[in-house]
């Protein structure tokens, strides 16, 4: 085990994947001599080469097309975006072209590519540059999408990525790049896709969540065991393939579940879950399931407002509290 | 021959068209036979589509034969062509068998994506064919990636991206053009200009010429009349060699028309354009007639040996469709195929109820 920062961990899974496999390549704004916008691929340009590291124009339908393109003859790109915020741009290479072609060819060509970048709001960015993005790349079939919350799941999920015959998005969060944690050695550490981890057991009340919550409920799990409830926190880690025994599990243990997404409630991540345990876990719950989203509103810039929208522990701590009827 | 008009304008040409252009007899004959083809093949998926053996948007090639066989006639077979969704002769001039892709309009488990592409998604990797795209421009951006693959692989190949000439209005072949000139990747765009995005006129949303829109980039524009199979072929032939010498991307127009609507369910005319301009270019600019004056001018077709040609190309757009008609419906079961390259034991990726 070594300690390193998220980042880091990313950059090391990057290395050891594109040492590993000569057709993967990195592309994306300011990934190459600017190490990157968040200094995620620092120093690989100098091991790899422009050929393999590669800083492309603003034009993000483009290079993910790109990608896409590349992919489907025979590569494995990396494509980062220098946030999701701008991948809306891209959307439909990653949705009508990334996600569809290999049933739309009759399963001949499949698509192995790895979309990644920051997700979720950060702080006081306003509307367009602070939102969580995931709900839109898990909608449609064909695309696996990634949220991991530490280090360690950060270089094995991405690892798993790149790897993976299908395109994912890997939605690291903006906050979480200097976030410290122990982080297994070795080429051979690879986390597979779908798979969830139980962050902290519990016995009361179960928290759901995915990405960089895990860290919240993690916090609102504290602050409920001073009050004398035990709370369990599920991180999905993946929400494309979703870890739906696991989700099952902790319902039957605990009975009782808050669900803690910063992306919207509107058809969200949280919403899917809540479908699943009504209609396969129905009989074990002893309360509704409670959501903890970000407000249905764009980010607001004012501070005071800010915090009003995205989730808190105090809010979990409240919804936890409530699920369990007191 | 009674449905392939005299051209008036394209009288005997005594210096002789086939040397001027590069071409042998033998290869003329082919591209006549696979005009042909394309013709009578459109023309069949056009009887299909009207009884109802056809479903969805159908779009076909009628009258633009030419792009089809003088462009990929250049090809080697590792060569890669994607295209829109206009495509159904392109496929077949780049190796998809007729019968597959016959069988792909029918929604048949025959057809060359399983009867899950459609008309509008046609894919064959052993031929590289990359689609069958559906999204106007969506192809633009695939195209550049393949040229990169092709550059970083060190490959001697080139890539050919077909689209409609709506397609230079899309930001995707702005931002693609831009990739392909700095990285100088081998990618020939080709803007099959048939003078109309579905309805309207190009120069009604167009403030310049097709030629124009690879100025910003510097990358060499040309135009060829894409009704001249002849004038395609030596045009492509010498552009495809100068792009697989690592000359960098290339833009050409090839200007043509589309003698049908642009779908099936749209008028061949009366609404954005007159019948008579229709009929007109059909008289003056139908591509096999056209290559038809040509070689009876240089004396190695006569009519009866271009009759022998068609009805062998009616024959092969019939067998397809036999072919498509026996072929079956998908199982049920293959709803659920082919969404994901890769399931691994864990997560559930369906939302059907099942555990993969």
């Amino acid at each position: 085990m070594a300690t390193m920062t998220y980042r880091d961990a990313l950059n090391e899974a990057l290395r050891e994947e594109m040492d590993r496999d000569p057709d993967v390549f990195l592309m994306g704004e300011e990934v190459a001599e600017y190490d990157g916008a968040y200094k995620v691929s620092k120093g690989l340009l100098d091991v790899f080469g422009d050929q393999r590291i590669v800083d492309a124009p603003i034009s993000e339908l483009g290079f993910a097309g790109l990608g896409v393109g590349a992919a489907m003859a025979g590569l494995r790109p990396v494509i980062e975006f220098m946030t999701f915020n701008f991948a809306y741009l891209a959307i439909d290479q990653i949705i009508n072209n990334a996600s569809k072609l290999c049933y739309m060819s009759g399963g001949q060509f499949k698509v192995p590519i790895t979309f990644r970048g920051p997700n979720g709001p950060a702080l006081q960015l306003g509307a367009q540059h602070s939102q969580a993005c995931e709900t839109y790349y898990l909608h449609a079939p064909g695309c696996k999408v990634v949220t991991p919350a530490t280090p360690a799941d950060a270089k094995g999920l991405l690892k798993a990525s790149i790897r993976d015959d299908d395109p994912v998005a890997f939605m690291e969060g903006e906050l979480l790049y200097n976030f410290k944690g122990e982080v297994p050695e070795g080429d051979d550490f690879v986390i597979p896709l779908g798979v969830a981890d139980l962050k902290r057991p519990g016995s009361d009340v179960s928290i759901i969540t995915h990405g960089k919550m895990v860290h919240l409920a993690l916090q609102a799990s504290d602050k409920l065991e001073g009050e004398g409830i035990k709370a369990e926190v599920l991180d999905l880690r993946t929400v494309r393939p979703l870890d739906v025994e696991a989700i099952l599990e902790t319902v039957q243990k605990t009975n009782r579940v808050v669900y803690l997404e910063e992306s919207w409630p509107y058809a969200g991540t949280g919403a899917q879950v809540v479908s699943i345990i009504q209609e396969e876990a129905f009989d074990h719950l002893d309360a509704p399931v409670l959501r903890v989203p970000q407000a249905d509103v764009p980010m607001p810039y004012a501070k005071n407002l800010e915090a009003l929208a995205k989730p808190n522990a105090a809010r979990v701590v409240e919804a936890c509290k409530k699920v369990l009827y007191r | 021959m009674a449905k392939i008009k005299a051209n008036k304008s394209s009288a005997a040409n005594k210096e002789g068209v086939l040397a001027r252009h590069g071409v042998s007899g033998k290869l003329a004959l082919e591209l006549m036979q696979d005009m042909l083809l394309y013709r009578r093949y459109e023309e069949k998926a056009e009887e299909s589509y009207a009884i109802g053996k056809i479903g969805g948007f159908c779009h076909l090639h009628i009258g633009q034969e030419a792009g089809a066989a003088g462009v990929i006639k250049v090809l080697q077979p590792e060569d890669y062509v994607i295209s829109a969704y206009r495509s159904h002769t392109q496929a077949i001039a780049k190796g998809i068998s007729p019968n597959a892709v016959m069988a792909e309009l029918y929604g048949r488990v025959g057809g060359v994506s399983k009867g899950k592409g459609g008309s509008m998604h046609l894919f064959g990797r052993d031929a590289r064919f990359l689609g069958g795209h559906g999204i106007v421009g969506g192809q633009v951006p695939l195209a550049t990636g393949i040229g990169w693959k092709i550059k970083y692989s060190g490959e001697s190949l080139v890539c050919v991206c077909f689209m409609g000439d709506a397609t230079v209005n899309q930001g995707g072949f702005h931002e693609s053009l831009n990739m392909a000139a700095v990285w100088e990747l081998p990618v020939i765009y080709v803007v099959e200009n048939n003078e109309y995005g579905m309805g309207t006129a190009f120069d009604r949303v167009s403030k310049t010429e097709i030629s124009m829109r690879s100025v910003p980039f510097d990358i060499p524009a040309s135009s060829v009349n894409g009704q001249d199979v002849l004038s395609t072929f030596e045009h492509f032939r010498n552009l495809t060699e100068e792009v697989r010498a690592g000359g960098g991307p290339r833009l050409v127009e090839l200007r043509t028309y589309r003698f049908r609507g642009h779908s099936m369910s749209d008028p061949v005319s009366g609404t954005y354009r007159s019948t008579e301009e229709v009929e007109r270019h059909k008289e003056e600019s139908d591509p096999i007639a056209i290559l038809r004056d040509q070689l009876f001018a240089e004396g190695i077709l006569d009519q009866d040996t271009l009759e022998g040609m068609d009805a062998k190309a009616k024959t092969i757009a019939a067998e397809a469709a036999d072919f498509a008609d026996e072929s079956p419906l998908p199982e049920p079961g293959a709803l659920y195929e082919d969404v994901w390259g890769e399931t691994n034991a864990h997560g559930r990726l369906f939302f059907d109820g099942r555990r993969t």
